[in-house]
């Protein structure tokens, strides 16, 4: 498959009062053609930090310390404002998470729509207007004709996220980055705004790269997932490897706080603790201090990743071959024996090299 | 929209009227008569001259009067400028106040919206910090000690300016100056705050996110989402300096208006007293009028719930 971005070693510090905030500590991922991967976290583990370095967007306050971000085999870190201008809204475009407040009031959305086309000097006014016009139906704004010159305030929460959305998609970029797009919307809301997105993929041919904290969400739009913690992936893999036969003790406590239709307790999972300070990070596995699983050596070294599947990765020292078995949560196993029935019965299976099981056997 | 303004033009009368009715009675307390500062006059004469200007009949009567005169356009005389009616020596008096008003209120907002706007876009930096320099001695100093040091460097020693007296354009600038210093330090103060507001908005990263390069996200969406707030503050500020600023007026030599009103009030002269005052509150309301249908202009929340109603 065709790699359209390689993120590699992407570290980035806040300068703060306080001290630098290692946000992003030695990220790597890569995003294929015509992929949507969801990059999963809770607040504060450096999933927006990751995805506004690639739009070049991040605050004053960031610097990058090393690494790469490769679009098409140029490094995104290092072009010129100009460069990167060309890029943005153009090539990558980003939707953001809050409509009521990423849409300009004192603008009709006729015209926000096609501002895109018009920076990037595509076409004439009238033309960009048709095209907007088009994306606004297209999105499924109704009436979009007659609405080109109404104002944000005259458009309900999920009709504006459909408006973002047509000005993201009103270039047929690239690369479309969601920015918890959902978040803020209600639930019924939010599934026809991840159909719409799956509905534009497949039109425009885009890759998507969706940050989201509900793995619900996730589950419904994904190819491919990373989980990030602590300003680091601490899994990768894809949706149903994520969902099905998770690794890293960090992602089990996700899953595990995600209510099914099978939760039965009456109390909801959440996870012990809180994240570490990033002031200060700790030498082993930032997520040691909450893993009712952590061995000695989580807190003393940091786990590289292990491989999982050629797909599959996972950054956990209960990987290494010296590790002692442990048995997941109970939850976590119904979902790996779910797994392995629904390979066994040929429901899912277009991943066979299946390799190492040894940490779940039991 | 047109039935918006008719309403709101219903009520601005309504204001005025007020204001009148409020002032007339307010300055029939005032103790003294108009004639006080005189040279002395006998009772005799005194009465002579109260039954002249109506001033002998009963206190309601005397507002019926004058009410019925306002809605005539008639002023009544002044008893202290010769005789003059009121609304000449407005007409005569008016046209330097508003002048210099007006020059100053454009020079001193538009500079104050560019200085706040580049302050804000530079944040924290030495430029940021000079404008605000600028605004802090700009609210402080009162605007006559810039009328004194604009006068005596620019006119007195270099020459450059004619030093007093009304003679055209050139003998305004000064004045416009002086006058454009406050109100340039608000705006700015104002601008930058909303401006810094606006910039940490949602919609400018997404306008970044477009492809805009800085500056053109400032010109296309920043600008006018923190005019918003800004356009207010315009209105008064404008009033305040059209009608003019005494001891700027004086220090120039200006023949305006705001010397009049002074005098009107200090020698009971209650036409001219009644007159500045429907003059001042008619360009208050005016303005006002104008501010608002600005703000509708520029931001389209208010102009379609003001009007039609909108659809939520």
């Amino acid at each position: 498959m065709e790699k359209i971005l390689d993120v590699k070693n992407l570290q980035i510090n806040f300068a703060t009062f306080a001290g630098q905030v290692q946000a992003i500590r030695d990220v790597s991922f890569h995003l294929n053609k015509g992929e949507t991967l969801a990059i999963v976290g809770e607040s504060g583990s450096g999933k927006s930090v990751t995805v506004r370095s690639i739009m070049g967007l991040l605050a004053n306050n960031a610097h990058i310390v090393g690494g790469e971000i490769d679009f098409k085999d140029q490094d995104i870190l290092s072009m010129t404002d100009r460069q990167i201008e060309n890029l943005r809204g153009n090539d990558i475009s980003m939707i953001f998470q809050d409509p009521m407040t990423s849409l300009d009031p004192t603008m009709p959305i006729g015209k926000q729509v096609a501002e895109p086309l018009l920076i990037h000097g595509q076409m004439n006014k009238a033309a960009a207007m048709a095209r907007a016009e088009e994306v606004l139906e297209l999105v499924g704004i109704t009436n979009a004709k007659n609405r080109m010159k109404d104002y944000p305030h005259q458009f309900s929460g999920g009709q504006r996220q459909r408006v973002v959305i047509a000005m993201a998609i009103v270039n047929y970029p690239e690369i479309l980055i969601a920015d918890e797009p959902t978040t803020a919307l209600d639930v019924t809301i939010q599934a026809q705004i991840i159909d719409l997105m799956k509905d534009l993929q497949r039109k425009i041919d885009t890759s998507i790269i969706f940050i989201t904290h509900d793995l619900g969400v996730v589950a419904g739009i994904a190819d491919r997932v990373a989980v990030m913690y602590a300003g680091k992936i601490v899994e990768y893999g894809t949706v149903d490897e994520i969902f099905y036969d998770p690794k890293h003790p960090y992602t089990w406590g996700l899953l595990n706080s995600m209510p099914t239709l099978d939760t039965h307790s009456e109390k909801l999972y959440a996870i012990p603790g809180t994240p570490p300070n990033l002031l200060d990070p700790p030498d082993g596995d930032a997520f040691a201090p909450r893993n009712p699983y952590a061995l000695a050596i989580d807190h003393e070294a940091m786990p590289p990743f292990f491989k999982v599947t050629n797909t599959h990765y996972a950054a956990t020292w209960l990987l290494h071959p010296d590790a002692p078995s442990i048995e997941p949560p109970a939850a976590i196993q119904q979902r790996q024996q779910l797994y392995r029935d629904l390979i066994a019965s040929g429901q899912i299976g277009t991943f066979p090299q299946k390799e190492t099981d040894k940490n779940v056997s039991n | 929209m047109g039935k918006y303004i008719l309403k709101r033009v219903g009520y601005m009368i309504l204001t005025l009227f007020i204001i009148a009715t409020a002032t007339f009675f307010l300055m029939k307390l005032m103790p003294g008569s108009p004639y006080a500062n005189q040279a002395k006059m006998t009772t005799e004469q005194i009465n002579i001259m109260n039954h002249q200007y109506g001033l002998d009949k009963p206190t309601f009567q005397q507002y019926l009067i004058y009410l019925g005169g306002l809605l005539h356009g008639d002023l009544g005389t002044s008893f202290q400028f010769n005789n003059q009616p009121v609304s000449y020596l407005i007409a005569s008096r008016i046209g330097p106040s508003m002048q210099i008003g007006l020059q100053a209120i454009i020079l001193g907002t538009l500079l104050g919206i560019l200085l706040g706007a580049i302050a804000a876009i530079r944040k924290n930096s030495w430029v940021d910090t000079v404008a605000t320099f600028f605004a802090i001695i700009g609210r402080s100093i009162p605007n006559f000690v810039f009328a004194v040091l604009l006068q005596f460097f620019l006119a007195f020693k270099l020459h450059l300016f004619p030093i007093a007296l009304w003679e055209g354009f050139t003998s305004s600038i000064l004045p416009t100056i002086a006058l454009a210093m406050a109100p340039l330090a608000t705006t700015a103060r104002f601008m930058r705050t909303e401006m810094v507001d606006v910039l940490n908005s949602d919609y400018i990263e997404l306008a970044r996110a477009k492809g805009n390069t800085p500056w053109q996200t400032v010109a296309k969406h920043a600008l006018r989402n923190s005019l918003i707030p800004v356009v207010t503050i315009i209105g008064p500020m404008a009033v305040d300096l059209m009608v003019g600023s005494m001891v700027v007026e004086n220090i120039f030599s200006i023949p305006g208006i705001g010397d009049q009103f002074v005098k009107s009030i200090t020698t009971n002269d209650y036409s001219t007293i009644m007159g500045l005052t429907m003059l001042y509150s008619t360009m208050l309301v005016v303005v006002i009028l104008i501010v608002d249908i600005l703000y509708g202009l520029i931001d389209p929340r208010i102009r379609l719930s003001g009007s039609e109603g909108s659809q939520s």
